[in-house]
């Protein structure tokens, strides 16, 4: 019976995953209202946003633009469905890495300028937050012993006192992967009122409501990500998630956009001292204790 | 049932406007109003809007512009005059560059008289605008059943 447990987890993921996300994206945009001394909109309002997006006609500059759209949405699934099955860590996260590649691609494919200019900026993020998710993960090995995700659940004990570098600087690189400030170079939620919207400037109606869907599936997983320190003690945990969501607001409020140059530069040095610290001190510990 | 008037998502052009009415639609977004309680967003983008504010009187140089924003924008769609100059090019409609309101050169939906148009006002046109977006879509969707290609 519990063999068959992990096709529950998918099924439960690939259903409920963008309800969780486009609540989690409706409390934000509640909270970061209230921040700015606002009422802020009804908390239904990024399933609202979609629904009129898949009304609204669809404009297309390339007929393959919606085959790389939807192959972002398909490799992002397949990347929180081998996630939640309980499956290959790093496999999982290469599976992210393509989407994010297919959704480079769809920009690049529309041969519009303000495309370019933000699916050239999304490369240089993943540029800078790949280094430190696989730093992550290696690390994730090197204090369980197995990739597998199951493993890493069932590790006793909270992972996160054997990689405290290591989930600072995870929440670090998140902030661009839920594209908040200061590092939503490449599109952000935000910035309404600027002409170059980013990676999205070409896609309308139903492409855009896909990439909205694509990103509470993505959200979702990454938190599945940041549960995985904590996963010995569910309530901690589940603190644990509401705690750096909400620090990813605020940082959001608080911040102003960087220069790709201070993103880099940043979550790089970010990488190479606090994961590869965090990775040496494992590896001393191992062989001298 | 269609999910436009719940998530209106608006594109601002000034137009030649002496930047009163531009003021007054930016205070629209502002603490005070805040029109993002009805899901309001104030895109930058045509091709993601549903609804076209444009401020000032068309003159030569802005035409095109204008034309071009209202092409980009996916249907349904609607476009909102807002001020005196927009909707019939107000104290400079005598000027020998100015061709007069919006409506000279794109369809027009609702009109928002005031010089500048106060923020109840312009949120008032935003809302009416609605109404009309909804029958849009309506008209649409019924052609649509007529014509299959859609």
């Amino acid at each position: 019976m519990s063999d068959y447990l992990w096709i529950l987890f998918v099924v439960l993921y690939i259903v409920l995953a963008p309800f969780i996300g486009g609540m989690i994206a409706g409390i934000d945009r509640k909270i970061t209202a209230r921040m700015q001394g606002r009422y802020g909109p009804p908390l239904l309002q990024p399933f609202y946003d979609v629904l009129k997006l898949m009304q609204k006609e669809n404009i297309v500059v390339n007929k393959h633009q919606k085959l790389y759209v939807l192959c972002s949405l398909i490799f992002i699934i397949v990347a929180g469905a081998i996630f939640f099955a309980g499956g290959d860590l790093l496999l999982s996260i290469f599976a992210l890495a393509l989407a994010s590649i297919f959704l480079v691609i769809a920009a690049y494919s529309t041969y519009s300028p303000y495309a370019y200019l933000g699916a050239e900026r999304e490369l240089i993020q993943i540029m800078a937050y790949e280094p430190m998710v696989i730093l992550t993960i290696v690390g994730m090995y090197i204090a369980t012993g197995s990739f597998s995700v199951t493993d890493i659940g069932a590790y006793e004990g909270l992972l996160v006192l054997k990689l405290p570098a290591m989930f600072v600087g995870f929440v670090y690189i998140l902030t661009i992967k839920i594209r908040k400030s200061p590092f939503d170079i490449s599109m952000s939620h935000h910035a309404h009122q600027e002409i170059v919207r980013g990676l999205t400037t070409e896609f309308s109606g139903k492409e855009l409501a896909y990439i909205e869907i694509s990103h509470w599936y993505e959200n979702v997983m990454l938190l599945g990500l940041v549960y995985l320190f904590f996963a010995s003690n569910p309530i901690l945990a589940v603190l644990v998630l509401v705690a750096t969501y909400f620090l990813e607001i605020l940082i959001d409020n608080v911040n102003s956009r960087l220069k790709w140059q201070s993103v880099l530069f940043s979550t790089w040095l970010v990488a190479f001292v606090l994961g590869i610290a965090n990775i040496a001190v494992l590896g001393f510990l191992k062989y001298f204790l | 049932m269609s999910y436009l008037p719940k998530s209106p998502w608006l594109v601002h052009y000034d137009a030649s406007s002496c930047n009163g009415c531009d003021i007054e639609v930016l205070a629209c977004l502002t603490p005070l109003y805040d029109v993002e309680r009805f899901g309001v967003l104030n895109i930058g983008n045509p091709k993601h809007a549903d609804i076209f504010v444009v401020t000032g009187s068309v003159n030569e140089q802005n035409r095109s512009v204008i034309q071009n924003i209202y092409n980009q924008m996916a249907e349904p769609k609607v476009v909102v005059a807002v001020g005196a100059c927009a909707s019939s090019g107000g104290i400079f409609r005598e000027c020998y560059n100015v061709q007069g309101g919006v409506d000279n050169v794109i369809p027009v939906d609702v009109y928002v008289s005031g010089c500048a148009a106060r923020p109840e006002a312009i949120i008032d046109g935003v809302v009416q605008a609605l109404g009309v977006l909804e029958q849009k879509y309506e008209e649409s969707k019924k052609k649509g059943a007529e014509t299959s290609h859609v």
